[in-house]
């Protein structure tokens, strides 16, 4: 009878982390679109409830009732699939990231010993749904913008990946509880200066180009690729894709906060909930200041940045982060 | 009883769509299959208590292995939208010689008899893993990267050429 409290345990946590994922979302949505209309001198959302507040759940509640258009052409299963591997891998992100600590109790679905592995590894599943999305719409704008998405996200997950390294040999653990309870002393990313800091920009560059979002937005280039993998998509799937978008955001930033910035560690009289929320929403904000200032760049150049900047750097830190963790500690 | 049924799911979910694999007609269903495939694998391992290679798994052949095979099918002409037949005219003959490879393998790995002896699992088997990459396995691990290095050179050279 064990087993059965587990799948019980499991369904209900996965409904928990999937309603935080899309309340997240919508906060993330709409503070997107208020910052992007004061960074262009605009006002954005302000009809719906006080200042707009209830926008995003007018827009959601649009796009539920919209009809679901599936091109003649179309590969019906993996179209209608394609969506739900977004999603959803964005879902299992969240299983590793701890958000705070009540008494002695870490808030965290579940601490597996190669956490941030598990974390690198489901966030790679993302793709695969980008590219078939984009196959099975038979599309040609589709089609380019999956295609891609794949070069972009298979080169940036190796500096990710080397980042990752970079804390693992820190805190010599992948358990991502245990990343946070060995930054007591001092955050990641003021540790072994300078190798600490060059880690934390890797990993913020590569997750931003693994989340598709401008300057490396090219899957889904409005000016050329009429949103690429996305334009086939309508309704409920598209807002699956969104979710699935500005879930990786989010996880993204948690991860970087836990790895690099201390988790949820912080002063006293706030609690760690909040300090976990505070970094967290701090780097989003940074992500989409970072869009809405930035053009676009272009493919040559993003996969040149990937292959002979990022990873040099990478390989560079990891040997910097090895000799400091022999010679100075 | 929990675990035969987990071993049983799992056989599942990695056997059925490695048949769609090898039957699909639609080269990109049939690649894409690989997916759940190698999920299948990852469940397995972790049944094991090999989370390492579990997490591995997920990364390198269902994050990255499949994207590339997607991806040279999709820059491939024709080689979307084309239905494929994966049969040919010796499908009995094929069929026979698999039978009886799983006979004989049936047999050998039941009359065999396997010494059972209790090892130690280690605690932290990522830590195990790399220290035994880095002491006593570590001409593999170097000739293992002399290999990969070497393909990698020539897959360069093969691209190259066209030019």
């Amino acid at each position: 009878m064990n087993w059965l409290i587990e799948i019980g345990k499991a369904a209900a946590l996965c409904v928990v982390v999937f309603t935080f994922i899309a309340i997240s979302v919508m906060v993330m949505v709409y503070a997107e679109r208020k910052l992007s209309a004061w960074m262009q001198a605009r006002i954005g959302p302000r009809h719906v409830g006080p200042q707009g507040l209830l926008q995003l759940i007018a827009d959601t509640v649009k796009l539920l009732q919209k009809e679901n258009i599936v091109p003649r052409q179309a590969d019906y299963l993996v179209f209608s699939t394609a969506p739900l591997i977004v999603a959803v891998a964005a879902l299992l992100d969240y299983v590793v990231i701890p958000l705070g600590k009540v008494g002695d109790t870490v808030l965290i679905v579940r601490d597996i010993n190669i956490g941030v592995l598990y974390f690198a590894a489901m966030a790679s599943l993302t793709v695969i749904g980008i590219l078939t999305g984009g196959w099975a719409s038979n599309n040609k704008y589709s089609l380019l913008g999956g295609l891609r998405s794949a070069a972009q996200m298979v080169s940036y997950e190796i500096p990710l990946g080397l980042s990752i390294i970079c804390v693992a040999m820190l805190a010599s653990t992948l358990s991502t509880v245990g990343i946070v309870e060995a930054q007591r002393g001092r955050w990641f990313i003021f540790q072994a200066f300078p190798f600490g800091f060059f880690a934390f920009v890797v990993f913020i560059i590569a997750s931003t180009a693994e989340t598709n979002r401008v300057p490396f937005d090219l899957p889904e280039a409005e000016s050329e690729l009429i949103a690429g993998y996305q334009s086939e998509y309508t309704g409920m799937r598209f807002s699956l894709f969104q979710l699935g978008e500005y879930g990786e955001l989010f996880g993204m930033s948690a991860m970087a906060v836990v790895m690099f910035l201390g988790g949820w560690s912080g002063p006293r009289p706030v609690p760690p909930l909040l300090w976990f929320f505070i970094k967290t929403y701090a780097l989003v904000f940074v992500m989409i200041w970072v869009r809405w200032t930035y053009p676009r760049f272009r493919i040559d150049q993003l996969l040149n940045l990937s292959w002979k900047f990022l990873l040099p750097v990478g390989l560079v830190n990891i040997l910097g982060i090895g000799a400091w963790l022999i010679l100075l500690r | 009883m929990g675990k035969l049924a987990v071993f049983i799911i799992l056989s599942c979910v990695t056997l059925i769509p490695a048949v769609i694999v090898v039957t699909s007609r639609n080269m990109v269903r049939a690649a894409l299959s690989l997916v759940p495939t190698f999920l299948g694998v990852t469940g397995l391992y972790v049944t094991l208590d090999a989370e390492f290679v579990a997490g591995i798994q997920v990364l390198i052949y269902a994050g990255a292995i499949t994207v590339l095979i997607l991806f040279v099918i999709m820059l491939t002409e024709g080689g979307t939208g084309l239905r494929v037949r994966q049969m040919n005219a010796q499908t009995k003959l094929g069929a026979l010689v698999a039978f009886g490879m799983a006979v004989v393998l049936i047999a050998f790995t039941t009359a065999t008899r396997w010494p059972v002896k209790a090892g130690t699992m280690p605690r932290y088997n990522a830590a195990a893993v790399g220290n035994a990459f880095l002491t006593s396995y570590a001409l593999v691990f170097e000739v293992t990267s002399l290999v990969l290095l070497v393909s990698l050179i020539g897959a360069i050279i093969i691209a190259r050429r066209e030019e």
